[in-house]
């Protein structure tokens, strides 16, 4: 074994081992840890795969002496690294570009202690991503979902529990049924790891017994990862839990968490409980029907909403809705457009945020449309950032929004014709909803105010507390900006790379997919 | 439908009480009511797992005289796991727990359709104020 | 800048403009009203304005709460409807499961078979759950550890405060006489008895988890009975933050060099010893002390942050 795959479980022990020294260490110091840790996976995923690629194995890691059936193991391929590498890119970019607001809405007694649910986060996707077992796929969602609730609430306002309540339910009902579906797999194949559990489910099927509980668990665990995902019926907790809490956590929270889970879900596809294989499952049907529904009601919602940042997460459950419709076309080229969109999606949203956020403080801290009129003028780097943002989300060329529509659009023509004939119409009008919404906001931000008159909102929350910050620290604001707009301009500048430079971002899944299995 | 719900008391058990504990954490409007709802379901889950484990019998799996022999003692892999799950409950109630405190202190209420509805007041109060508070300015 | 469209408020450019911008009036569509001469009424207007905004948000509210509860019935009746749907299907799966007890059921397999038969052989431990989940299990128990960490992270995120209570002495027992003279012979009972499951962990039921608990009532019963001034002596935060960080740092340290040797086909320095001995089973009865003191720890900050809010 070479010295170059044993970097996935480095990752993983390392995301870990920070957060447990960040628990004595202080605010700063925690921050340096996390960064130089999310720098550190970032690299050696890159390092591991480029190895991957080159040698295109996909090979499992014995997690202690016991090989397949008795011990733990992660299994690591192109797919995963290149996942891993993703993730930790928009990790670090999140992070930086939220970094003024964690300043200003966390008390310093307890910045160590939200960068440990950071490190924690990022430990938990990486396990997600690369684990090859059932069980350890189950501790480690609870540990992503402590640690995402954890983030919600960093912001100590009433509203931002509330929104934590719900998240933790919906989520709490979701590890429930994962965790019965896991519990009911067992029972009926003996195996915790997943690719012996695929040869013991395929001996089952083959024989013909546990037909109607092979059908129930399938739908258990999908359900349970549709529900943390926020798939459309489910997408309740969404605008609350990500309008209102603190930029970085927004932006982590819409392009990482609930990808993990997706992630996760695909593997469960591929690797355990292939769709086709159950007699009687129209669970793809399902998946595809209420992907569609959410991809039109979820920017039905975004078009009514009045608060940019609430606007821009029920366009997340549009994007969620695209995803579970790639996924629900029941094909390969669905899932790898599904997995593309995993990534484009985490740019696009991502750099919404933060450009959202430096659209909104450049105003006042007005958060509704009115408030944010010409803020494109007094700051000029969001703004592009934001613009740029939207043209993807629109599915512009050249930017990574066209690329994810295009491929799902020919990923439709392998379908059958009625599902690509919905498909289709969904893409078309989703696409316009887009762009009646996103535009409007961008046209607002470019339009001069007529009267330059101070906005007043005397006990609004974000203003007073700009205000304590830039009596303060007021030298800190060049370095907001640095890092704000470093985050931004990275993003975007990430975004039409994956834009232009997608061929071989999609030749790496295509292949990965290949020897995922 | 299988022969076998008729003698699988515990399971049948476990995913009655599963549904309970899922139907409360959801419909109860109660924190506190919640955060039971969510430990019957977590229980439930374990009690299917005990049941799995059990094999008619055997012995509880701690060597006795070194005897190693794989038929004398019970399926161990369920134990383990519920080993794990109890602790991940333990966390979860507890942040639950914590999190019901807080809003006990910001709301002075546990019911949680009441403090939706202060919340909604709020709301559209803001709004209110953001929309008409520039008239009001200038009027004055 | 000629001549003005005298209709230029109600074009459509306008009209788009004010949908781009989300101003709207709330009386639209509801009544014709005109703009009063500010001259004339001074702020009525504004005044007006606010008090039928605020009106409108009061009937909202109210016409919401009929809708609402329509709805919430709608919801509940939704929910039990599905309920019992989901209970049918359950119950059907656990009707196809095999019986209860049966040695012939398929979890009962090679797995399992190994773990009892090998398992005194390569993990040392007498007892085989301890064996399982410490050793050929591990990076999981290692997750389970982290998650009661991350719980104890986001509890006292929420609930540490800066200044404690001063009025804290309420919940003081102060000098009760049942409670102390009890809690003097318990308490050191309690502790030993957690000390003796932790160590005991590999040979007989108990291990870190338990024991963990097991100690830290020992501790919450310390606390309740003497006050923070006695407890806080030794049971600073500043104590148990580096005591927890030593304990799992020596766990995240020991599994990384077992995973590695494992995945690397190294040989493993860490023998098994003497079955039934206190130290042996490898690195099993240090993890379990590991776990013992982080569970300990976290019970006790948990009845802490709960209670008073800082140590």
């Amino acid at each position: 074994m070479t010295f170059v795959q044993n970097f996935p479980f480095f990752c993983i022990i390392i995301s870990m081992f920070s957060a447990i020294i960040s628990f004595i260490l202080n605010g700063k110091w925690a921050k340096i840890v996390h960064y130089t840790m999310v720098a550190a996976v970032f690299v050696m995923s890159v390092g591991c795969l480029l190895y991957t690629h080159e040698a295109n194995i996909s090979y499992t890691y014995m997690m202690g002496h016991y090989p397949a059936p008795w011990g733990n193991e992660i299994r690591i391929g192109e797919l995963e690294c290149l996942m891993a590498a993703s993730f930790s890119l928009i990790m670090i970019l999140s992070v930086m570009g939220g970094s003024y607001h964690i300043k200003l809405d966390i008390e310093k007694s307890k910045m160590n202690l939200f960068f440990i649910q950071l490190d924690l986060m990022m430990a938990a996707l990486l396990a997600l991503i690369y684990t090859n077992d059932l069980f350890t796929a189950y501790v480690f969602i609870e540990i992503c979902t402590i640690a995402a609730c954890g983030l919600i609430m960093a912001r100590k306002i009433g509203r931002v529990y509330v929104s934590a309540i719900k998240y933790m339910v919906m989520s709490l009902v979701g590890s429930g049924l994962f965790l019965i579906g896991l519990s009911l797999l067992y029972a009926i194949t003996g195996q915790l790891l997943m690719s012996p559990a695929k040869e013991a489910m395929q001996r089952i099927l083959a024989e013909g017994i546990y037909a109607i509980p092979s059908a129930v668990i399938m739908v258990l665990l999908t359900v349970g990862l549709g529900i943390k995902s926020g798939l459309y019926p489910f997408h309740t907790w969404i605008p609350d839990a990500y309008g209102y809490s603190t930029t970085a956590a927004s932006a982590i929270l819409s392009s990482l968490v609930s990808k993990g889970y997706i992630f996760l879900l695909i593997k469960l596809i591929v690797r355990v409980l292939p769709y086709n294989s159950v007699p009687g499952g129209q669970m793809e049907n399902v998946l595809f029907f209420f992907g569609v529904i959410g991809m039109i009601i979820g920017s039905v919602d975004a078009i009514q909403e009045r608060n940019i940042r609430r606007m821009i997460s029920y366009s997340s459950v549009a994007q969620i809705g695209y995803i579970y419709m790639g996924i629900g076309l029941g094909t390969d080229a669905g899932i790898i457009a599904a997995l593309f969109h995993v990534i484009s999606h985490g740019l696009m949203k991502a750099l919404l945020f933060i450009s959202a956020t430096g659209l909104i403080d450049s105003s006042d801290g007005r958060l509704d449309r009115k408030g944010i009129t010409g803020a494109g003028f007094r700051n000029k780097i969001a703004a592009v950032g934001f613009t740029v943002g939207s043209l993807s989300m629109i599915g512009m060329p050249l930017f990574t929004g066209f690329v994810s529509k295009f491929m799902f659009a020919s990923a439709a023509t392998q379908a059958p014709v009625y599902k690509m004939i919905i498909a289709w119409t969904a893409l078309a009008i989703s696409t316009v909803l887009n762009a009646v919404y996103f535009m409007r906001t961008v046209i607002v931000i470019y339009t001069r105010k007529n009267e330059a008159t101070p906005v007043v909102s005397d006990d609004s929350p974000a203003k007073s507390s700009s205000e304590e910050a830039s009596s303060e620290d007021k030298d800190n604001f060049r370095n907001r900006y640095i890092f704000e707009n470093a985050a931004t301009i990275g993003l975007a500048a990430l975004n039409i790379a994956l834009g232009t430079l997608s061929p071989f971002v999609i030749n790496i899944l295509t292949g990965g997919l290949a020897i995922f299995g | 439908m299988g022969l076998t719900v008729f003698t699988n008391y515990e399971e049948v058990a476990a995913v009655i009480l599963f549904v309970i504990g899922m139907m409360n954490l959801l419909l109860q409007a109660n924190l506190i009511k919640k955060i039971i709802g969510l430990d019957i379901m977590d229980c439930a889950v374990y009690l299917f797992l005990a049941a799995k484990g059990y094999i008619e019998g055997r012995h509880a799996p701690i060597y006795i005289d070194n005897i190693t022999d794989a038929s004398y003692y019970i399926n161990p892999v369920p134990s383990g796991l519920v080993l794990t799950g109890i602790v991940v409950s333990v966390s979860v109630s507890a942040l639950m727990m914590a999190l019901t405190v807080s809003l006990y202190k910001e709301y002075k209420t546990l019911n949680l359709d009441e403090i939706m509805m202060k919340l909604r007041n709020e709301e559209s109060e803001e709004l209110g104020k953001l929309t008409y508070g520039d008239i009001m300015e200038e009027e004055q | 800048m000629s001549k003005r469209n005298p209709d230029y408020e109600n074009s459509k450019w306008q009209h788009f403009a004010k949908w781009c911008t989300g101003d709207y009036d709330p009386l639209e569509g509801k009544m014709e009203i005109k703009k009063p001469a500010k001259s004339n009424n001074g702020n009525s207007f504004a005044v007006l304005m606010r008090k039928m905004w605020f009106d409108k948000v009061d009937q909202y509210e109210l016409g919401q709460n009929k809708n609402l509860s329509l709805f919430n019935k709608a919801y509940i009746g939704i929910s039990i409807i599905l309920g019992i749907f989901l209970t049918i299907l359950l119950l059907v799966t656990v009707s196809y499961l095999p019986e209860f007890g049966n040695a012939n059921a398929p979890e009962n397999n090679e797995v399992a078979k190994r773990y009892i038969e090998k398992g005194l052989e390569e993990t040392g431990a007498e007892n085989i759950v301890a064996g399982m989940i410490l050793d050929y299990r591990a990076f999981d128990t290692f997750g389970e550890s982290c998650v009661l960490f991350v719980a104890a992270c986001c509890v006292l995120m929420l609930l540490k405060s800066d200044k404690p209570e001063v009025s804290d002495t309420y919940y003081e027992p102060g000098r009760s006489a049942i409670l102390r003279p009890a809690a003097r012979i318990l308490v050191p009972t309690i502790i030993i008895f957690g000390i003796y499951v932790v160590l005991n962990g590999h040979i007989s039921p108990g291990g870190g988890f338990s024991g963990g608990a097991i100690i830290g009532s020992g501790f919450i019963l310390y606390l309740t009975a003497f006050g923070f001034e006695r407890a806080g002596s030794f049971l600073s935060e500043r104590f148990i933050k580096i005591i927890t960080v030593l304990a799992l740092t020596f766990y995240c340290f020991a599994k990384s060099y077992s995973f590695y040797t494992g995945a690397n086909h190294l040989e493993s320095v860490i023998t098994t010893g003497t079955p039934g001995a206190i130290l042996s089973a490898g690195l099993i009865v240090y993890l379990n002390i590991c776990v013992g003191i982080v569970v300990a720890c976290t019970m006790y900050s948990f009845y802490v942050a709960f209670r008073r809010g800082s140590f």
